[in-house]
This record gives structure tokens, sequence and C-alpha cells, in this order.
């Protein structure tokens, strides 16, 4: 068991929220296309606020904290919020788009020990980035941020976000990576806006980019091992967790809402109306989550990828049911095994029950599983 | 007479949590990270800079856990070598200065 894998178990079974995620703005200089926030600032946290947020995290065992937004270097206070967090002896991480980092901030950003800084890239191509983020020139700035970072001595990593507009992309991408000697991730998954719009996750990339995607070594490691189909459920899975969200992970929004993910819209509380520490061991609703085990999961339970699938308990409450499946899982999980997801089969079952006989329709249902 | 004891004070240049009796330190120059058992937990907790490693040693390792005194100062020296080298801890042969000391 890696260090972190042992950390996790052991703040599991103490209900140590081990990380959280703090949004200190949802404004934004961008407006990428498939972002999932609205941009509205009324009603953000002052700075007093996310500074007593901040040290009820710490009180309560939160070592990594993700600094983020919208664009966090928005707040006139970013910085003071991020020396306060240092001051706790957080590992702070940044998730911003860079561009208003100039010589003066990354100085700054490597005195205060951030751990590292998280910069989207869409696209080795400038226009193709600055017509994603909508803001012209964006491209230039976050690239010359990334070099300035670095030659600070800054951990930077790149998160590409895979899309239509950008398909086929990724490769350059990590190659641009590679020349700026900075991290790299790419992200498949389009999520639904927060207020419940899934039409953004139509911007999604195709099945067949995703499957070139997972049979990459350069983006998985070992194909063979990342796509094999795992078979036998233990009951070490079916006791477990779907993802730490609510377990060791805690979300606070920048109106002092707390949910158990940033992408786990689940109301838990509010730090206006309660302590975080009242809201982490008493919410009704992370109660409940924390109870659900993967043997209650109605579809996923049964299904031959639960071994090693990733689905998010947030995506599936967006779909109505966060013990039920999440579709883009169940595709991610078919398109790198081949096996069609219980989700699916249930579905196809269901129709194929309906228009009995019609064999051909098995066969649409599996090209579309 | 030249001093044989070794000083060792808690590096800024870190990240740190309480986790049960453990205390998780990643060091923020190279991100090595590392559990430190209760053992180690005591000891961090008195790097001042001041008090000299064997009298950590002493009166927070042999006080409280069942350990023979020069084992247990052989093995918090190596454990001492091991976070100084990832900047984790600060070593020196003086004690800091008062305004130095934590
Ligand atoms: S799986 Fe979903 S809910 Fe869980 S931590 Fe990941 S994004 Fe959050
Ligand atoms: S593939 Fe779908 S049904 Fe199967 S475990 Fe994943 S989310 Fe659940």
């Amino acid at each position: 068991m890696s260090l972190l894998e042992e950390m996790n178990q052991k703040a599991t079974a103490l209900g140590v929220p081990l990380s959280a995620h703090l949004d200190i703005t949802w404004r934004c200089n961008e407006r990428c296309v498939h972002c999932y926030l609205d941009h509205e600032g009324k009603g953000e946290m002052t700075t007093a606020e996310i500074k007593d947020a901040i040290r009820q995290l710490s009180e309560c065992g939160t070592f990594f904290l993700s600094i983020s937004g919208g664009e966090p270097l928005l707040r006139r206070d970013c910085f003071e919020i991020l020396e306060y967090a240092r001051g706790l002896r957080l590992n702070v991480k940044l998730k911003t788009n860079a561009v208003m980092i100039g010589p003066k901030e990354a100085a700054r950003i490597k005195q205060l020990g951030i751990e590292q800084v998280q910069i989207s890239l869409y696209s080795h191509r400038a226009e193709v980035h600055d017509a994603i983020t909508k803001l012209p020139g964006s491209w230039r700035r976050t690239i010359d941020a990334a070099r300035r970072l670095k030659a600070n001595g800054v951990k930077v990593s790149l998160t590409n976000v895979l899309m239509t507009y950008n398909s086929g992309h990724a490769k350059a991408v990590k190659r641009l990576a590679e020349e700026l000697g900075v991290g790299f991730a790419v992200d498949p998954t389009i999520t639904p806006k927060l207020n419940g719009d899934w039409s953004i996750t139509g911007l999604g990339i195709s099945r067949q980019e995703l499957e070139e995607i997972f049979h990459t070594e350069e983006f998985v490691g070992d194909v063979a091992e990342y796509c094999a189909p795992v078979s036998g459920v233990d009951d070490d899975i079916l006791e477990g967790h779907s993802c730490s969200a609510g377990h060791t992970l805690a979300y606070i929004s920048p109106f002092a809402e707390v949910f158990p993910c940033v992408q786990f819209p689940m109301a838990c509380g509010s730090l206006r109306e309660q302590s975080f520490r009242e809201i982490w061991w008493h919410s009704a609703a992370l109660s409940e989550l924390r109870s659900v085990r993967v043997r209650d999961l109605h579809t996923c339970s049964h299904c031959a990828h639960v071994a090693y699938c990733s689905r998010c308990p947030g995506l599936a409450y967006m779909e109505g049911d966060f013990r039920g499946p999440s579709s883009q899982d169940c595709e991610k999980s078919y398109v790198r095994t081949g096996i069609p997801s219980a989700a699916r089969s249930r579905a196809a079952g269901r129709v194929a029950g309906v228009a009995s006989g019609l064999v051909q329709i098995a066969g649409v249902l599996h090209a579309a599983s | 007479m030249a001093s044989t004891e070794t000083y060792i004070a808690q590096s800024p240049d870190i990240a740190a949590s309480t986790l049960g009796d453990d205390t998780i330190i990643m060091s923020t120059l190279d991100s090595t990270i590392f559990m430190l058992n209760s053992v180690g937990t005591a000891i961090w907790k008195a790097a001042d800079g001041a008090t000299p490693l064997s009298r950590i040693v002493g009166e927070k390792v042999c006080a409280e856990f069942d350990v023979a005194e020069d084992r247990a100062l052989a093995d918090a020296e190596e454990f001492v070598a091991q976070l100084a080298q990832h900047g984790i801890l600060s070593v020196s042969a003086q004690p800091a200065s008062p305004r130095e000391a934590l």
C-alpha cells in the first residue's frame, strides 16, 4: 500500500477531511465553452470568512487544500488567503488559468511554498485555446506564466480537458508540457453545469477518440493492463466506497456552502449557519452518503466493471440518483474493456424485452453501448 | 570543550498536519511526504532549535516509550538525517538564538 493510500485509509477510519477544495470565487476572466459554473459573484465570502473556513478545515485535520475558482487571482485578497493557508502549514495547490501570473506573482507563489500550480491548457495551438476560453491572447499569457513559474522553481501541471473543439490535440499538448518541463494530465470528462444543465456535455469527445486515448501508452501506461477487464469481486470492494467525496474530501463554494466534492452538488450545510465541524460530523446528507457501500449500489454492485470503474457518485447524483450508475463512467468502462456495463445491459434487456425477436435491435444497442 | 550536541528545528518549507497519533509532513521543496508515527511525532514537536536532540530523546522518547536510551538516540539521529535530507528539519551544532527558535 502506498503512503497516500495508507493516509487515506487512516483518514477514512478517523473521519478526517484530509483533502479540501475551496473555490474562493466563481468569477472568471475567461468564458470557457465547457465551464460548469455560473460566474455570479454576489454573496461571495469575505476575506475573514474564507480565512475562518481554512482555519476550521485545518483544525479538523485537512492537509491537502486546493484553492480554485472561477479564477482565484481575480480576488485581490488571493495572496493574503494563500499566505494564511500556508501559515497554517497546509499543503496548498492553486488551480488557475494563470493569465494573471506575472513575474511578481510567480515569485510570490514560490516564496509561499505553494505545492503545485495546476493550469488548464486546451491546445498547443493558440487560436484553438483562445476560441475555447473566449479570451484573445490567453494562450500566450498562460504559456508565459507556466514558463515563469517553472523558472521560479514552482511545480506546474497542465490539465488538458478534451472536447470536440480540441479533438486530437492531446499528444501535442503533452509534448508542449514536456518542452516546458512541467507535468501533464488529460481529462476526458465534460461535466454538466452545477445548475443541472447537461447541454455542455455534448461538447465531449467521440467514443472513437476516447478509445484512442485509453489505448495510448503515453496516457494510460500499460494499455493491456489498463484495458483488461477484472473478473471477480471480493468483499473488500463491495464493502468499500465509490470515492473519497464526503469521506475524506470536502468542497466549499465561494458562498460558504459545503458539499462532498466540487462535482457533487448535494448540499450539506452552510458555514454561515454552522461550523464546518458540525456540518462534517452531523449533516444528514453526509451521513447518508457515508452509509452507502458499493454492495448497496443497485446496478453497479452487479456490474462486471465494479472493481475498477471510476463511477462518480456526483455525476450519478446529477443524473438523479447517487446510488445509481453514472452514464459517463459506464461509457468509459465500456470503451476501456469492450464489455457493456450492467446499466447498459439492463437498458438493452428492457428494450430487447419490448421488441423481442428483433435481433437487429440487440446489434444496434450493442453498438451504442 | 566543543559541543557534540545536535539541535534540530522545523523548516518553514513544509506542510504538516496531525492524523490521529501520527503527523503527515511534506517538503514543499521536493514534495517528499512522510507519515511520522507517535515517536517521530514526539521528536518533531520538540524540534525547537534550542533543545539538544539527546534531551528530546531522553524527555520525549525514553520517558514516554519503552526503549533504551542509546538505541533511541541512534534511531533518532537516523530519522533526523532523513528528514534533514529533504529540508524538513534543519540540523545545527549550535542552539538557535532565542529569536530564531520557534
Ligand atoms: S468520483 Fe466524482 S464525486 Fe468522487 S471525488 Fe471524483 S469527482 Fe468527486
Ligand atoms: S460501468 Fe456503469 S454500471 Fe458499471 S460500475 Fe461503472 S458506473 Fe456502475
